[in-house]
Formats: structure tokens, C-alpha cells, sequence
């Protein structure tokens, strides 16, 4: 970060990739401006930064790439408000800011030797893309042992960056699920389902697991017994939270539940962290 | 350094040399109420007051602050790039702070400067600022700075504490800065050991005339998560318009916001201060608010105060005493109160 925690750096837009036939969620590729600043730019999976557009305002946006990935950012964003529409008309060469790393991660000491189980929903996939980025990468893939993915959307066209997907579903380092709750599609490969009922079907065991969960509060709300049936310990159900944020930094006071702050404490909490906090989010 | 004194009617001439190195705030009378401005005259201070009705928080945390700006001119090379304005951080002095708002600025300071981050524009000022404090010889009835940690000759967060004794003030040197500010201002009389003696009574006798006190023996030991669910809130809640002068007039509350304001070709980032008590302070993009409810705004003031703080940084609760949002509340909702609620059921 630099001396001034609330300074972007400042990025070029190099690529926009729409990701859903909705159009509503692109991701950006993001190149900083300043050689300085993208080696001072050091994160892991699971982080989110401010992005910053002058006149806008910012948002806070989990970070989409993986650290193995040199010389980009990706972000994946929603469009929902004032900030993200304004950035999904953007266009190709267009300057932004990048506040960040902001917030905690993904247990990655914890989850050395251990399988490593990523279920995520819709929308909510970008930090668990940079975590299977990062775990699949040629350095990094022996510290973990079974890599299992379980991805749904609500249809076909709504999933997140469908070739990566169709990639690792070849691969033979990594168990790939992915799922609908419905397609139209007779020649659809995958399958169709609510992603707690294909978890349940596909995962039968919690041995020597962790699991990292991101999705819509629904799909959390009847995934949580599916993991805890099979034996999951709430220390080892890692889920990672929205807020409201303004600062990232721990210092506006919006984004708390109970005495911790979403931006700086978070956003990755264990089941057994949420457990002893406010019911508040 | 021993104790000082300064004789009343030479406190203009203190004040004049002052003036010459820092810029100067002193307690002024403005519509029937007290507020810190900028020194004019020091012949016409006025230091005869029971508190200021906005706490001095904003010296170091304005209401309204730049923070950046930046061109949206697609003809300048820098367009969209978001830069830090040059700022004046000029030596102030603020004289006749009470103790409770400056032990409020070391309660504040442990969010604005921690060991991860700092906030540059508050730590810079609170660099250039020197505080002269002034005991209250004469609390009020809504006071309570004794039962939490505080009191009316607090020391804490102040350079200088004056005692008021009539014809004189008796100056103390807290810090090292404090030494050195009596030091330029000429203030080298030694304190008499009478003089001592009186200001030491006086402090007695002030501490004896707060009356009101409140609990907070228990509320470490209590789980968060107890008192959260705790079947009070709806009660406390209940009168509560949100309107949000409770934290506005609060010496520590400091929650803020970021917008971006732009005119024609030009923008800047700039920081608001903000409330828990409206319903926008939490509101997802999505239309998701995890604070939707009025009772659930309320509680968050509180617990924020008597609890999380205190859980957070081991540093006591967020509440000085001061009693502003006691005596201002439009609806009478009394924080000694849920005190006692928290601490007691």
C-alpha cells in the first residue's frame, strides 16, 4: 500500500470480457500504470480491493486473479449501482484506480496437506477463481491434496468464465461438478440441480477436508447442513462476506458485525467465527 | 516541570504570544451556544463555560474534508488519475479543551492510527496540535466522566491542564510539548504550594459534585452476542427518531463517508462524516441492508460504544461522559440508562 492508504494506483483497462448472456457481470483486466506500483502490489486468493472511478465513487470488488497470474488484475463485477454501471460502460484503454490488497484470505497455511473442497454459486466464484488459479498452478498444486469443485448458476449461460471451467473439468488434478438449476439444453454435459443437492450427491466425506464456500445467502443457508452431515467442522467451513464498504481499511465504521470489521478482518471468516458473532449481515 | 501560574489578567498577553507561532482556538459564544473558532481578540476570551455544544472533534476530523481530486479533462495527460491536494498543517493551539474531549481524541485515535493502518490527514494533525485543557470546577448534572475511566481534571490526551482559581490559573506541563508551549508563551512563575493546595481542592470538590454514575463493572465479561440478543433494544429504541444528533455532537464517534463530487471538468474525493443511525449507512448495492431496522441502528450505537470498542482495543468504553447526547436527544433516550440495562440484565 502506498503512505496514503485511501491513493489508488492507478490502472488501464486492458480487456473487458462480458461473462453472462445477461451482460450483467464483466470482468476487467487491469494493468497498472506504474512499474512501482505493481511490485508493490503483493496479494493472495481471496483478498478484494477498491476499485476507484474518479467521479464515481469506489467499490469493493474481490480480486478475480490468481498471484500466479503475472502482469494483471481480473475483476469480475456485477452491475448493480451508480459505480459498477458507470465501469461496465467503459471501454478498452479507459483509466481507473486500484486500492488494495485489502482484507484477509483463504487459510492457505491451514490448508496445506488437506483436500480442498470450493463450492460457489453464481456470481459469487471470483475469489474461488483465483483460489483454484492458485492452488493448479505447477508450484503450488503439491502443497494440497483432492482439489473438488462444485460451481452452479441458474442457467448455463449465468456460469463464470465458462472455458476456464471446461478446461479444469479435463484436467485430471482437479474433480470438477458443475451444475444448473435448469437448462432448455438437451446436450448439456454437466449437471442440472441446486448446488446443495449436487454437493450432497457428489461429496461424501469431510476427512482431512477444508471447505470454501461462496454463493448467494440461500445456497449457504442449505449447503451448511450438507457439509456439516458429512462431518465438516465449523473451523473448517470458510465463507467470505459482502458489505457495505467505504474505507477497506477498517476505519469508516460502516461494514462491522459485532467487533470486527468485514474490510479488514474479513472478508473470509470460518462457520465457527460467524457462530460467535451477530447475526447481523 | 513544575506547576505554573498564569495570572487572569495576563492570560491576553499569553494568548498574544501564542498567536504569533500557532493558530489559536479558543471557546466562543455563538447564538447562545459555545463552539471553537479561530482566536481574534484576545482581550474578549471568554473561558467562563460549561462545555462546547459540538464536541472539538472536527479540528481533527473535519465535518467535510478533501481527501483527493482529480481532472476528468481528456486533454490533460493526468485525466483519471486520483492525486492528494497539498494541505496546511500549521501548528494550532487549542485552549480551554475540556478533559473529557481530549481523553475522547485518545479513544478516537486507536481506529484512526493502528498497527495496520493509518489515517495520514488525522495522525498529521493531531501531530500539530497542542491542547491546553481546562478542569471543570463546575461539572454539570448530566456529567459522568468518573464512571468511565474519565474525570473533570482528566489528564489524558491534554499538553496543558488549567485550573481556574479565581484570580489566577494554575498551568500544568502534561507533556513535553505542553513544557515547551509554556516555555514560548513566557509562563515561568512557579505554582506557590497554597496555589497547589487550592487546585488540588478544587479537583476534590468537583469529582464529589458529579452525581451521576453509571455501571460497567460487567460489561467485559458479558458475551457480545448475549447482549445483542438482549430483550431490551426494542425498549431503548422505541422514542428513537434516528435523526442522528447523538452522534453527531459525540467527541467518539467518527464513522464517515467517501464521495465523489464533480464540477463541470473537475472532481474530488471527499470525506463526510456519517451516522449508524440512517438506514443508507448500510445498504448494499443490491438493496440488501443489514441494519434495515430502526432498533437494530440503535443497538449498533451502543454496542458499538459499551461493547465492541471495548472488546476490540482493551481500552475501556467509547463514552466519555461528556453527556451531550443526554442533554440534546430529542427524545430523551439516556445512555446512562442503557448502561445500566447492558451492565445489569
Amino acid at each position: 500500500m502506498p503512505d496514503n492508504p485511501y491513493l489508488p494506483y492507478p490502472v488501464r483497462i486492458q480487456q473487458i470480457i462480458t461473462e453472462t448472456e445477461d451482460r450483467n457481470l464483466k470482468t476487467f483486466k487491469l494493468g497498472f500504470l506504474n512499474k512501482d506500483d505493481e511490485e508493490q502490489f503483493k496479494y493472495i486468493p481471496g483478498q478484494f480491493c477498491e476499485l476507484s472511478m474518479a467521479g464515481k465513487g469506489e467499490i469493493p470488488i474481490g480480486i478475480a486473479s490468481s498471484p500466479t497470474e503475472k502482469g494483471f488484475l481480473l475483476f469480475t463485477v456485477n452491475k448493480t449501482g451508480v459505480a459498477t454501471k458507470y465501469l461496465h460502460n467503459m471501454d478498452e484503454g479507459g483509466i481507473i484506480g486500484v486500492r488494495g490488497p485489502l482484507g484477509n484470505w483463504f487459510p492457505w497455511k491451514e490448508m496445506e496437506g488437506k483436500n480442498v473442497l470450493v463450492i460457489g454459486g453464481g456470481f459469487a466464484f471470483t475469489t474461488l477463481r483465483s483460489s483454484i488459479v492458485y492452488m493448479l498452478h505447477p508450484e503450488n498444486r503439491n502443497r494440497f491434496r483432492d482439489i473438488t469443485l462444485v460451481y452452479g448458476a441458474r442457467s448455463p449461460g449465468l456460469l463464470l468464465y465458462r472455458k476456464e471451467l471446461a478446461e479444469w473439468e479435463k484436467r485430471n488434478d482437479i474433480h470438477v461438478h458443475i451444475t444448473v438449476d435448469a437448462t432448455d439444453d438437451p446436450d448439456w454435459p454437466y449437471n442440472v440441480g441446486f448446488v446443495p443437492a449436487v454437493t450432497e450427491q457428489k461429496i461424501k466425506t469431510s476427512e482431512n477436508s477444508y471447505a470454501l464456500v461462496c454463493g448467494p445467502p440461500i445456497m449457504i443457508k442449505f449447503t451448511q447442513p450438507v457439509l456439516e452431515k458429512v462431518g465438516f467442522e465449523p473451523e473448517r467451513i470458510i465463507m467470505s462476506l459482502e458489505m457495505r464498504m467505504k474505507c477497506g481499511i477498517g476505519i469508516c465504521g460502516r461494514c462491522n458485525i459485532g467487533d470486527k470489521y468485514v474490510c479488514k478482518d474479513g472478508p473470509v471468516f470460518s462457520l465457527a467465527q460467524l457462530n460467535e458473532l451477530p447475526k447481523e449481515y | 516541570m513544575s506547576d505554573k501560574v498564569i495570572k487572569k489578567e495576563e492570560l491576553p498577553n499569553v494568548l498574544k504570544i501564542l498567536k504569533e507561532t500557532y493558530e489559536v482556538f479558543v471557546p466562543v459564544k455563538e447564538k447562545g451556544f459555545y463552539r471553537f473558532k479561530v482566536l481574534e481578540d484576545e482581550n474578549k476570551v471568554d473561558l467562563n463555560f460549561t462545555n462546547t455544544r459540538l464536541s472539538p472533534k472536527s479540528l481533527l476530523f473535519p465535518q467535510s474534508e478533501r481527501m483527493f481530486e482529480y481532472s476528468l479533462d481528456e486533454a490533460d495527460e493526468d485525466a483519471y488519475v486520483i492525486k492528494e491536494p497539498p494541505k496546511d498543517y500549521a501548528p494550532t493551539v487549542v485552549v480551554g479543551m475540556r478533559p473529557c474531549d481530549a481523553k475522547a481524541l485518545r479513544l478516537v485515535d486507536v481506529n484512526f492510527v493502528n498497527p495496520e493502518f493509518k489515517d495520514p490527514w488525522w495522525a498529521r494533525r493531531l501531530e500539530s496540535l497542542t491542547l491546553i485543557g481546562l478542569g471543570c470546577k463546575e461539572p454539570c448534572s448530566t456529567c459522568f466522566c468518573t464512571s468511565v475511566n474519565c474525570g473533570p481534571f482528566n489528564e489524558e490526551g491534554l499538553d496543558v491542564l488549567l485550573f481556574d482559581l479565581g484570580k489566577n490559573y494554575m498551568a500544568r506541563a502534561i507533556t513535553e510539548k505542553g513544557a515547551q508551549l509554556l516555555k514560548l508563551a513566557g509562563v515561568s512563575e512557579d505554582a506557590t504550594s497554597d496555589l497547589n493546595k487550592q487546585a488540588e481542592e478544587s479537583k476534590a470538590k468537583a469529582e464529589k459534585q458529579i452525581i451521576s454514575h453509571v455501571p460497567t463493572d460487567k460489561l467485559k465479561e458479558k458475551k457480545a452476542i448475549d447482549l445483542f440478543d438482549a430483550s431490551f433494544w426494542d425498549e431503548v429504541a422505541f422514542a428513537c427518531l434516528n435523526c442522528g444528533t447523538c452522534t453527531f455532537l459525540c467527541p467518539t464517534c467518527w464513522c464517515f463517508d467517501i464521495q465523489d463530487e464533480v464540477n463541470k471538468k473537475k472532481g474530488d474525493r471527499i470525506r463526510n462524516w456519517d451516522s449508524c443511525m440512517f438506514p443508507l449507512f448500510t445498504l448494499h448495492a443490491s438493496g440488501h441492508n443489514p441494519r434495515s431496522e430502526k432498533v437494530q441502528r440503535v443497538r449498533q450505537r451502543f454496542m458499538h460504544k459499551l461493547k465492541y470498542y471495548l472488546d476490540k482495543y482493551d481500552n475501556g468504553v467509547a463514552c466519555v461522559g461528556c453527556g451531550r447526547c443526554v442533554n440534546y436527544c430529542p427524545v430523551n433516550i439516556d445512555i446512562r440508562e442503557v448502561f445500566k440495562l447492558m451492565n445489569e440484565t
